[in-house]
């Protein structure tokens, strides 16, 4: 073989094209989707979790896992659908105060050495009492601007589409390209080897998941651009969803191996799969079955390409 | 022009007279029920009623399909990709039981833009253009009351049986029974316990409360707490007051048991779960052009003395009793809105 793709290209060739194929089958049975209007109403959903995946995404990079990611969607759809748009100043403070909490929580999982799992379940039930208290009965209503962003028609392509790319596009830039997304992507990789070089761990642990509740944040608003008010429960599937949109999207739970398009695909991908399921008309007892089993066959077929390349490494 | 005239009122009679016609203009429209959850015996109640009426109707001509779809999941964000996919469906009328009266807002917008007829029922959802089937929880409570200063005139102690705190049908009912109790100022709630609505919970709470209590005359509660609350006060040597049920199965068959033995008089108050088809011929209604206003209030299923042993012979054993409703229904609603 003189042509290899890399590894990096080969770990978004099977995402993409899951994605393409499930597309297809789509299309096949709903030719109406297969039109602007339809690929918005396809993929809007889509935005918000592939937000929510890419900051999964940053804290699994740091071989953590957030498992406060849906409550605190939630409390950010609360807190724009209340203050943001009543009090725009005070919402902002908010929503600042939310980011820095989280990059607190980073400091604070690396200096106790803790398990990200036990802090982020516990602050899970912290972020969805704060959002039952905003919002006791669903309600608000959601910033004009938010509103306006959301259903945005640009030209060429809809708005989730267009939203997608820019995600991913952003995201790249700052977890492959910048230096503190290579710190990251390293802490999660050695991070001894990374402090021996002279950085502070703790600081880019922060930074992490500072990063990882701006991507939250941003989850929250355009969810709530899209619903148009907020309910204390309204993103509590996200948790689950990220985690899952990560993997599928080519990432791994340890050694700082993640890829920010993928991740996106992988968003769109698990929020296609249930449409893919619905327009086949398959009972909701089911759904979920069938929705773990596309997950696990994408992931078979990545392990299946993996040991191959590992044989092709020992040859 | 009279023959159009007589052609119409021979038409709208035919349509009082046979429910299920296939005059309506509107056998090719598509309709679908977005379900958000199918976990209890309620809820699978109502699917059951939708698939019956609606088959019957589907097989009529009434409309060319009536499809269920139940999400996985009780999430509204799910539920809001369901509603967007039944856009891309083609249907005319999307029927709605929402997991949240707010989160859905966006979606049934974007149904709404397209051109389609959104009817929520049970599970309503505030946004402007969709149609809204609503229960009156609060009159559900006060009539109980109302009932009882009939058979009661001279009043007495009451003890009130709520639901699950917190949650918006317990605030409507209890709202209900103190307006009530304001109505017939001759009772007065002495006691105030919550059953969850369950007969375990409920039998649990009022055994807890009644030796405290004293006596009482009346039971106010708001559905799956009478049969509980009838065991704990047979466990004591008090008389058996009137206790209001809740139409679930159990509490009928107690009913019946007592009615035969020593003719005891009560009577019994719930949502039925078939509401899902009428808000099946609501849709239908509005597809076919009649002008329906957007808030519209179901009625209750209320079973007295006489209609007992009808109403107990057709509920399931742990089930809800339920009635389903037909074309005509739906008009008597609409009109009443009016």
């Amino acid at each position: 073989m003189t042509f290899r793709l890399s590894s990096d290209a080969m770990r978004l060739a099977i995402p993409a094209l899951s994605l393409t194929l499930l597309l297809a089958a789509v299309f096949w049975l709903q030719p109406r989707a297969m039109s602007y209007v339809g690929l918005n109403l396809l993929f809007n959903l889509a935005v918000p979790i592939a937000l929510a995946t890419i900051a999964q995404m940053i804290v699994m990079a740091v071989n953590d896992l957030d498992l406060s990611m849906g409550t605190f969607v939630s409390f950010i759809a609360c807190v724009t659908a209340t203050f943001l748009r009543d009090t725009p100043v005070t919402g902002v403070l908010i929503l600042v105060g939310a980011i820095a909490t989280y990059a607190g929580l980073g400091v604070v999982i690396h200096l106790r050495n803790l398990p990200s799992i036990v802090v982020t379940l516990g602050m899970s039930f912290v972020w969805g009492g704060l959002a039952v208290l905003l919002l006791p009965a669903p309600g608000g209503q959601s910033p004009d601007w938010v509103r306006w962003l959301m259903t945005v028609k640009p030209p060429l392509a809809p708005m989730a589409i267009v939203a997608s790319i820019i995600i991913a596009a952003v995201a790249h830039l700052v977890v492959m390209r910048s230096s503190l997304g290579v710190l990251i992507r390293g802490i999660g990789g050695n991070p001894r080897s990374v402090e021996r070089a002279g950085w502070s761990i703790v600081a880019a642990r922060g930074a992490a998941y500072g990063l990882a509740g701006f991507f939250a944040v941003l989850a929250g608003i355009a969810l709530v651009g899209l619903t148009t008010s907020a309910d204390a429960n309204i993103a509590l599937r996200y948790t689950l969803l990220s985690i899952a949109g990560v993997i599928l999207g080519g990432g791994e739970f340890i050694g700082g191996r993640v890829s920010p398009i993928g991740a996106v695909i992988g968003a769109l991908t698990l929020t296609l799969a249930g449409s893919f399921l619905s327009f086949l008309r398959i009972s909701a007892d089911w759904q979920i079955g069938a929705q773990g089993a596309i997950l696990i066959i994408v992931l078979a077929f990545r392990l299946m390409l993996n040991r191959l390349e590992k044989q092709e490494k020992g040859r | 022009m009279t023959i159009r005239k007589m052609l119409l009122a021979s038409a709208a009679i035919a349509c009082a007279a046979m429910p299920v016609s296939a005059f309506a203009d509107t056998s090719t429209k598509k309709i679908a029920l977005s379900n958000n959850y199918a976990g209890n015996s309620w809820r699978q109640a109502m699917l059951t009623s939708w698939e019956k009426v609606t088959g019957e109707g589907v097989k009529a001509g009434v409309v060319a399909a009536a499809d269920a779809f139940t999400t996985a999941e009780n999430q509204a964000t799910e539920q809001a990709a369901q509603i967007q996919n039944m856009i891309l469906q083609g249907y005319d009328a999307i029927v709605l039981n929402a997991a949240s009266p707010t989160a859905l807002n966006g979606a049934v917008k974007e149904a709404c833009d397209a051109g389609i007829t959104v009817v929520s029922f049970d599970g309503i959802v505030t946004e402007p253009c969709a149609w809204r089937i609503a229960v009156d929880f609060k009159e559900m409570g006060r009539s109980q009351v109302e009932y009882l200063s009939k058979k009661l005139p001279d009043g007495g102690n009451l003890l009130e049986i709520r639901g699950l705190a917190g949650v918006f049908v317990d605030d409507e009912i209890s709202a209900g029974i103190h307006e009530g109790a304001k109505q017939f100022p001759q009772f007065k709630i002495v006691g105030s316990v919550h059953g969850d609505w369950a007969q375990d919970v409920a039998q649990k709470a009022v055994a807890g409360i009644l030796p405290s209590l004293p006596d009482i005359v009346g039971v106010v509660t708001q559905g799956g707490d009478g049969y509980g609350a009838a065991q704990a006060i047979a466990a004591t040597d008090r008389k058996m007051p009137i206790i209001v049920m809740g139409n679930r199965e159990d509490e009928l068959k107690w009913w019946k048991e007592q009615k035969d033995a020593k003719g005891y008089e009560t009577m019994s108050v719930s949502i039925a779960p078939g509401v899902s088809t009428l808000a099946f011929w609501v849709a239908q209604q509005i597809l076919d052009g009649k002008e329906v206003k957007k808030d519209l209030v179901v009625p209750f299923l209320r079973i007295d003395q006489d209609n007992l042993e009808t109403n107990l012979a057709n509920t399931q054993a742990g089930g809800v009793a339920n009635v389903e409703y037909t074309q005509e229904d739906a008009i008597k609603v609409i009109e009443s809105a009016k």
